[in-house]
Parts: C-alpha cells; sequence; structure tokens
C-alpha cells in the first residue's frame, strides 16, 4: 500500500513523502526534493553569458564566448550529476537492515546499507545551522568494543533537510520496525533486552549449539 | 558426523524417540547445550512475527523441483541456499555427497528443504511426498518453497516439526526471499567500511555476520559447483555452472607455462642483483653519485618490484595477489609506452635533430643570461642601493656562466651518441626514460641550478626580512633585522623558475606511474562487482499474501577507496613532495632538491 503526504523543508520549499508498506517487516519512505527551477538555471545562464559578453567587449576574442557556452553546458551536465538530488529514499528491513538511496537528477543512484546488527538506534537529533535551530533524523551506530556505546552518527536525508513533522512520521514507523526486530531478536547481546523466555525461538538453543560444536571441530 | 547421527544425538539426550526432533528448549542461548525439554508445550516457544530469510540463487528461480542444498545459519536467522538437487535421487548418496563437500570446504553444507516448480499449486499427495522427505533429511526449520511455472507468485513456509503425534500444531514462520546473482557473490571480495583508527582486529569477529557470512559460505562452497550438468554423477545439481564449466584456453595456458617461465625469470634476477651488489659500487664517490641520480633509483625500484612479481612463491593473501597483479600491469604499461616513445623518436629522428639544436640553443641561453646580468649590474633606476654586493654576486655568475659554455663546447663531439643510448633506455620503461630525461636536465643545467639556490636563499632572507619588519610595525620588538639585503633583484628569473618546477613535475609524475594500482582500476572499471564494498536491495513485486521478495546487487567500491587501499608503495625517497608542497616551496623561497634526498634535512 502506498500513500503520499506534502511536507515543507526548512527553507520553506515542498516536498513530497511517499510511504510504501510493503509488509509488517518492510517499509519504504521516499523524499523528493524540489524541483530544478526554469527561473533560476535562466538566471544562471544569462549571469555567465552577460559577464562573458563583457569580457568580449574588453578583449576582442571570440573564444570567451565559446568558451562561456561550453562553461554553462558542462556546469548544468556537472550540477545535474554530481550535486542535485532528486529524490532520497529509505528502505527498512526487519532483520536485515537500512538502506538509503540518494537519486541524483540525471539518474545516478548512491546507495549505503547498514546492517542491522550495527545499528543502536534511529533518533531525531537538535542541531544549531547557521543563525536556525534544526532537527535532523539520523542513524546510531552501536561500537563493537562497547556494548551500549556509539561509534558513529549517520545523518538522513541531507539534501531534503525537511521539517520536524515529516520527521515525526518517519521516526514512528521505524521504531516500530526497530522494536519489532528488538523484540524478536536471537542475538546473544540481546540478552539483557526485555524478551521473556517462552518467546525464544525453539530451533534456535540447538542451533546456536550447532554453530559452536561446528567451530569446535 | 552428518545430519542424522547430531539429530540422532539430541533426540537420544532428549527423549527416546527414533524420529529427529529438537524438542523446544525454553532457555536463552548458552554455550553449555542444555538437554531439549522432553513433553514442554511446543506452542509456547513460538514468538509471533518472526522472519527467516532465506537467500535464494537467480540461476535456480527456473529450475525444476528437487532439494534446496545449502547452509543455515542460526545467528541470523537465513538459510543460503547453495544448490537444488533434482529427482530422482537416492537419499543416501545425496548425504555421500553433501559429506564430501562439507569435507573438502569446512562449510556446513546440508539439505534445507524442498523446491517445487510446477504448472499448478501442488496436489496434497505431492505435498504429503514432500512433507516425507522432510523425515527423511530431518533439518529446522525445513523450508518448502514453491514456484508456479511462468508466473511471478512464489510461495514459502518453513515449518518445525512437532512430532508424528500433532503434525497440525507444527508452527509455521514468515520467511522473506532475497535473491543473489551466484557467480557475483563468489568472485566478489567484500571491503568491511574503513574502521575508526584504534579498533583491534579481533573485534570484526562480532559485527562480521550478516552478509559477510553469506559471501564467505558462497565463496568456500566451490567443491559444491565443480560439477555441471553433463557429468555421470550419481547426483544431478543446479547451480550456476550447470550449464557448463566456466574456463578460459588462455588462463590454463598462461598457469601451466607460468611455472618454468617464474623459474628462469627469477634466477636471470637474481643473477643480476647479486652482480649488482657485489661491484665497486660501494666506494665513496661512486656510491654518492648512485644514490643522486634518479635512474638508478628507479632502477632498482623495478628491479625489485620485478623479483616480486616472478618468485616463484604464491600469494598468500588478496591482498599481496592484487599487489603482484597492479604491479605486472604497471611494468608491462610502463614497457609499453616507452617502446611507443622510441619508435616515434626514431620515426622521426628527433633525435639527431635534437643534437643538432641543442649547441645553438645553449650558446642562445648563456648570451641572453650574461645580457640579463650585465643589465642588472649596471644601473637600473632605483633598483638596487648596494652595488658592492651586485658586482660581486654579477661577475661570481659571469663565471659561471663561462664555465658552463666551455663544458658545452667540449661536450658537443659526443652528443648525440650519447641520445642515440638515452634513447635506447626507453625499452626499459618510460619512468626509465624520464628519469635519465630528469637526470640530463640535472647535469645541464646545474649552473642555473646554484644560480637558483643563491636567489632563492637571499629571496628567503628577504622574505624574513619583510616579516620582521611587519612585526615591528604592529608593535613587537624583538626580532628586527639591521640590514636589508637588496640584491634580491635577481628574483626568481622565469628559466630558473621553469627548470626547476620541470624537473619536480618529473619527479611527481615517475612517483605517480609507479604507485598507481592499474589493475584494480581496471578491475573497478570492467568488472565493478569484484572489489564490493557492501550491498544494495530492490523490493520485487510484491503481492499480499505472498512472501517479501528482494533482489541483493552488489555495491561496488568507488575509485577513492580503491586507490587507496590498493596504492602500491614507492621506494619512499619522496616523502615530502607532493604538488601541492612543490608550489609552496616555489611562492615561499624553500629549497627543492632535485634529486633523490634520503631523510629530512632541513636547513
Amino acid at each position: 500500500m502506498e500513500d503520499e503526504q506534502s511536507f515543507s523543508d526548512i527553507c520553506g520549499g515542498r516536498l513530497a513523502l511517499q510511504r510504501r508498506f510493503y509488509s509488517p517487516s518492510c517499509l519504504e519512505f521516499c523524499l523528493s526534493c524540489p524541483r530544478i527551477t526554469l527561473r533560476s538555471l535562466t538566471a544562471v545562464t544569462c549571469t555567465v553569458w552577460l559577464a562573458a559578453y563583457g569580457l568580449f567587449t574588453l578583449c576582442e576574442n571570440t573564444m570567451i564566448l565559446s568558451a562561456a557556452i561550453f562553461i554553462t553546458l558542462l556546469g548544468l551536465l556537472g550540477y545535474l550529476h554530481f550535486v542535485k538530488i532528486d529524490h532520497e529514499t529509505l528502505l527498512i528491513i526487519d532483520s536485515l537492515g537500512i538502506q538509503m538511496t540518494s537519486s541524483y537528477a540525471s539518474g545516478k543512484e548512491s546507495t549505503t546499507f547498514i546492517e542491522m546488527g550495527q545499528v543502536n538506534d534511529v533518533v531525531i537529533n537538535e542541531a544549531i545551522y547557521m543563525q536556525k535551530v534544526i532537527y535532523y533524523l539520523c542513524i546510531l551506530l552501536k561500537d563493537p568494543v562497547e556494548p551500549h556505546g556509539i561509534s558513529q552518527v549517520v545523518p538522513l536525508f541531507q539534501s531534503a533537510k525537511p521539517r520536524l513533522d515529516c520527521l515525526i512520521e518517519v521516526y514512528r514507523s521505524c521504531q516500530d520496525i526497530l522494536a519489532h526486530q528488538k523484540a524478536t531478536s536471537t542475538s546473544p547481546e540481546g540478552g539483557d533486552k526485555i524478551i521473556s523466555a517462552s518467546n525464544r525461538r525453539s530451533h534456535s538453543g540447538m542451533g546456536a549449539y550447532w554453530h559452536r560444536q561446528e567451530d569446535k571441530r | 558426523m552428518g545430519l542424522v547421527s547430531r539429530g540422532a544425538a539430541e533426540a537420544g539426550r532428549g527423549a527416546a524417540s527414533a524420529v529427529d526432533r529438537p524438542g523446544p528448549p525454553d532457555a536463552v542461548p548458552n554455550p553449555t547445550p542444555t538437554p531439549p525439554a522432553e513433553g514442554a508445550d511446543p506452542g509456547s516457544s513460538r514468538s509471533p512475527g518472526m522472519v527467516l530469510k532465506a537467500f535464494f540463487p537467480t540461476c535456480c528461480a527456473s529450475a525444476d523441483s528437487g532439494l534446496l542444498v545449502g547452509r543455515w545459519v542460526p545467528e541470523q536467522s537465513s538459510a543460503v541456499v547453495l544448490a537444488v538437487v533434482h529427482f530422482p535421487f537416492i537419499p543416501i548418496q545425496v548425504k555421500e555427497l553433501l559429506a564430501q563437500v562439507q569435507q573438502a570446504s569446512q562449510v556446513g553444507v546440508t539439505v534445507l528443504g524442498t523446491w517445487c516448480h510446477r504448472r499448478q499449486e501442488p496436489e496434497e499427495s505431492l505435498g504429503h511426498f514432500l512433507e516425507g522427505l522432510g523425515a527423511i533429511f530431518s533439518h529446522r526449520p525445513w523450508f518448502q518453497l514453491c514456484r508456479e511455472r511462468g508466473s511471478k507468485s512464489w510461495s514459502c513456509k518453513a515449518t518445525h516439526w512437532q512430532g508424528p503425534a500433532s503434525p497440525a500444531a507444527s508452527g509455521e514462520d514468515q520467511v522473506m526471499l532475497i535473491f543473489y546473482d551466484q557467480r557475483k557473490v563468489l568472485l566478489s571480495q567484500l571491503h568491511p567500511p574503513t574502521a575508526l583508527p584504534d579498533r583491534q582486529a579481533g573485534d570484526t569477529t562480532a559485527s562480521a555476520g550478516g552478509l559477510a557470512a553469506v559471501f564467505d559460505t558462497v565463496a568456500r562452497s566451490e567443491a559444491l559447483f565443480q560439477s555441471d550438468r553433463f557429468d555421470e554423477g550419481p547426483v544431478r545439481l543446479s547451480h550456476w555452472q550447470s550449464e557448463g564449466m566456466e574456463a578460459s584456453i588462455l588462463v590454463e595456458l598462461a598457469k601451466w607455462a607460468a611455472g618454468p617461465v617464474c623459474l628462469f625469470l627469477a634466477c636471470l634476477l637474481s643473477l643480476i642483483s647479486a652482480a649488482s651488489a657485489c661491484r665497486v659500487f660501494k666506494l665513496w664517490p661512486l656510491s654518492f653519485i648512485w644514490s643522486k641520480l634518479s635512474t638508478c633509483e628507479q632502477l632498482r625500484h623495478r628491479l625489485e618490484q620485478l623479483t616480486l612479481i616472478f618468485s616463484t612463491r604464491k600469494a598468500e593473501s588478496p591482498a599481496q595477489l592484487m599487489r603482484k597483479a597492479n604491479m605486472l600491469v604497471s611494468v608491462l604499461l610502463d614497457v609499453a609506452l616507452g617502446l611507443m616513445l622510441l619508435s616515434w623518436l626514431h620515426r622521426k629522428d628527433l633525435i639527431g635533430q635534437l643534437a643538432d639544436a641543442l649547441i645553438p640553443v645553449a650558446d642562445r641561453v648563456a648570451e641572453e643570461l650574461q645580457h640579463l646580468l650585465q643589465w642588472l649590474m649596471g644601473a637600473p633606476a632605483g633598483l638596487k642601493m648596494n652595488r658592492a654586493l651586485d658586482q660581486v654576486l654579477g661577475r661570481f655568475f659571469l663565471y659561471h656562466i663561462h664555465l658552463w659554455i666551455s663544458y658545452i663546447h667540449l661536450m658537443s663531439p659526443f652528443i648525440e651518441r650519447i641520445l642515440w643510448h638515452v634513447g635506447l633506455s626507453a625499452c626499459l620503461g618510460l619512468t626509465v626514460a624520464l628519469s635519465i630525461l630528469s637526470d640530463i636536465i640535472a647535469l645541464l643545467t646545474f649552473h642555473i641550478y646554484c644560480f637558483y639556490v643563491y636567489g632563492a636563499r637571499l629571496y628567503c632572507l628577504k622574505i624574513h626580512g619583510l616579516s620582521s619588519l611587519w612585526r615591528l610595525f604592529r608593535g613587537k620588538k624583538w626580532n628586527v633585522l639591521r640590514q636589508r639585503v637588496d640584491s634580491c633583484s635577481y628574483d626568481l628569473d622565469q628559466l630558473r623558475l621553469l627548470v626547476v618546477a620541470v624537473q619536480g613535475l618529473i619527479h611527481l609524475l615517475v612517483d605517480l606511474i609507479n604507485s598507481l594500482p592499474l589493475y584494480s582500476l581496471g578491475l573497478r572499471l570492467c568488472r565493478p562487482y569484484r572489489l564490493a564494498a557492501g550491498v544494495k536491495f530492490r523490493v520485487l513485486e510484491h503481492e499480499t499474501g505472498r512472501p517479501l521478495r528482494l533482489l541483493m546487487q552488489i555495491n561496488p567500491l568507488p575509485y577513492s577507496r580503491v586507490v587507496h587501499t590498493y596504492r602500491l608503495p614507492t621506494c619512499g625517497c619522496h616523502p615530502k613532495h607532493s604538488w601541492g608542497s612543490l608550489c609552496r616551496k616555489l611562492f615561499f623561497g624553500e629549497l627543492i632538491y632535485p634529486w633523490r634526498q634520503r631523510g629530512n634535512k632541513q636547513d
């Protein structure tokens, strides 16, 4: 099932949050950033070309004009391929992990996947950004040395920068899945969480024994 | 060993029962094996909504019905399916094959469940037959995957036998299907994310579960993929190589020929290194000169690399194999570029033209320098205030130039032969040719280098003087310079700057060619799945009521990390030089040493 809501980012631009519910253990959020507008494109192009024309009247060299055209084209292509992000997607799969994908305007996609074993929690943090106080959603990664420590903070939706109301929606759904995952976790480190003995998988005891027997061989 | 004996041991400890069943233990998993509680309530030990993961190879999605063979990873609650065994089969033979594979690869390969690929939903009788197989091959949980032929609807369930007495109470778990490309996962090498600097190696075992276990399982199970469907074995398997083993004639020939060739070349190289080590190079003047010339350093570096490549010891780890491959590709590219340069030089007869043009150019340069010095020693308006120092330095430089011109005229008959032999050295590689060029420039322009040294020193002093005056202006009193040194009108002459910059650039280029891992970059470009930074998932078409299906793809390593991880060690002779520091030294007047510098001398 799929639904779409409209929010705004910290600068006032319009964002669209699409939520896809594949199963109780798999959820996908897609946040679309504001598109590049014709007005800004025209403004930049005109500025560059006027500057080039000004230089041309000083130097009388026609290479400047062709160079300005090349620079505009290459700059636009580079901007679309490396800088402008079209939408950002967050895919949470219970017991597998969390995947963040950024799709650029030229179609390029850059993906990062974090396994569930490394995820400590998903929280909303406050930050001071220039003259504003903004909120951002981030994933806290576990520290392998210290069981309750945090080794790294991975921020989400960095280029969309949604406001708190949008973040709360995403946060609630993430927490549902994480709570469900922790409740059914079979990892040995989960022993200190609130899990009743009757909830344990019947095969996990034998399976763990099986695995250790294999290692001892 | 094997499933049957282990299952029997469990059953024997728990209860006297002929059928293998685990019994539901209520305790949390602990290292000491607790006897499974006999007669405990089967339903209470199931946690609702537990999701199991099944990694299924895409090549088996169209295979005929049969048994699923793979490995069960209990900590991740995931099953990695490696192959499908087709009907008809004899269970004893299947168990023998799995025992053989387990012994060869140290991977716990077992029968995980059944796979059903038919036109419609399986009938009741088939369903009982499939469940009966679950009694023969006791594995818990028992997976039953089913797909309708020609459609995209899959169904799978994982059951836990509770015993023959109450088959209806057998619990079922939800299963998530994850498809993976078996060939790519087999060949891929997973690079864990760069750990923080203060992590020990032992900590990674705790977090190396999950996907690293899947990659590891597939990579180590090569023994299972050795038979294809044209073999006449007792058991018929389906996996990525079942349509035919993948091999290449060239690779096999190369492997066969590599042994004797490596041996021969290793002996030759050891002879060369022994010869170069025991000659009179240890005497002082020669050893000093050899250590300063960049050509000798480059030749020594190449000799070391060739010795490493052709050594008869096999590489122990994938990182070493990558390093050998990188070195080989780098040497081959170097030689190819050198031969191209040689053919270009000889085709246009550039050597003769160069030799003819050298003397007039040297004369012209000397003449221009003399004019410049005369002009500076004269009295252009308001440039200097220290005539005596001007005269001394000017005359000193003029004498240098006179010496140099005489030296060039002395060498003029031999120039062409020397250049021809130097051009021949390009056969050894482009880097050797560039090093020789750099050394020739250094020798020919040594006088200019001396001027540069004097000028740079004076410029440096002037900059220090100005900075101390600036401090004085701001009110700080210490370190005031009493006398101004004005003869820095010998500012960095364009020629000197150009020569020194060109030498620095040549050295940086040689270092770049030496240390760039070309094989790794080529691999990342052409076969991106070989170097994996991680994985990415895509959700396939989903229907309600059907299991969730995901496609697992390999996320390749970014180019910057490839270069960083596999960069070849250079001979470490230019620890301070990089493009940025070259520019900085030119601007601030610190000395640039165009020859190889050992240690950190700071004047």
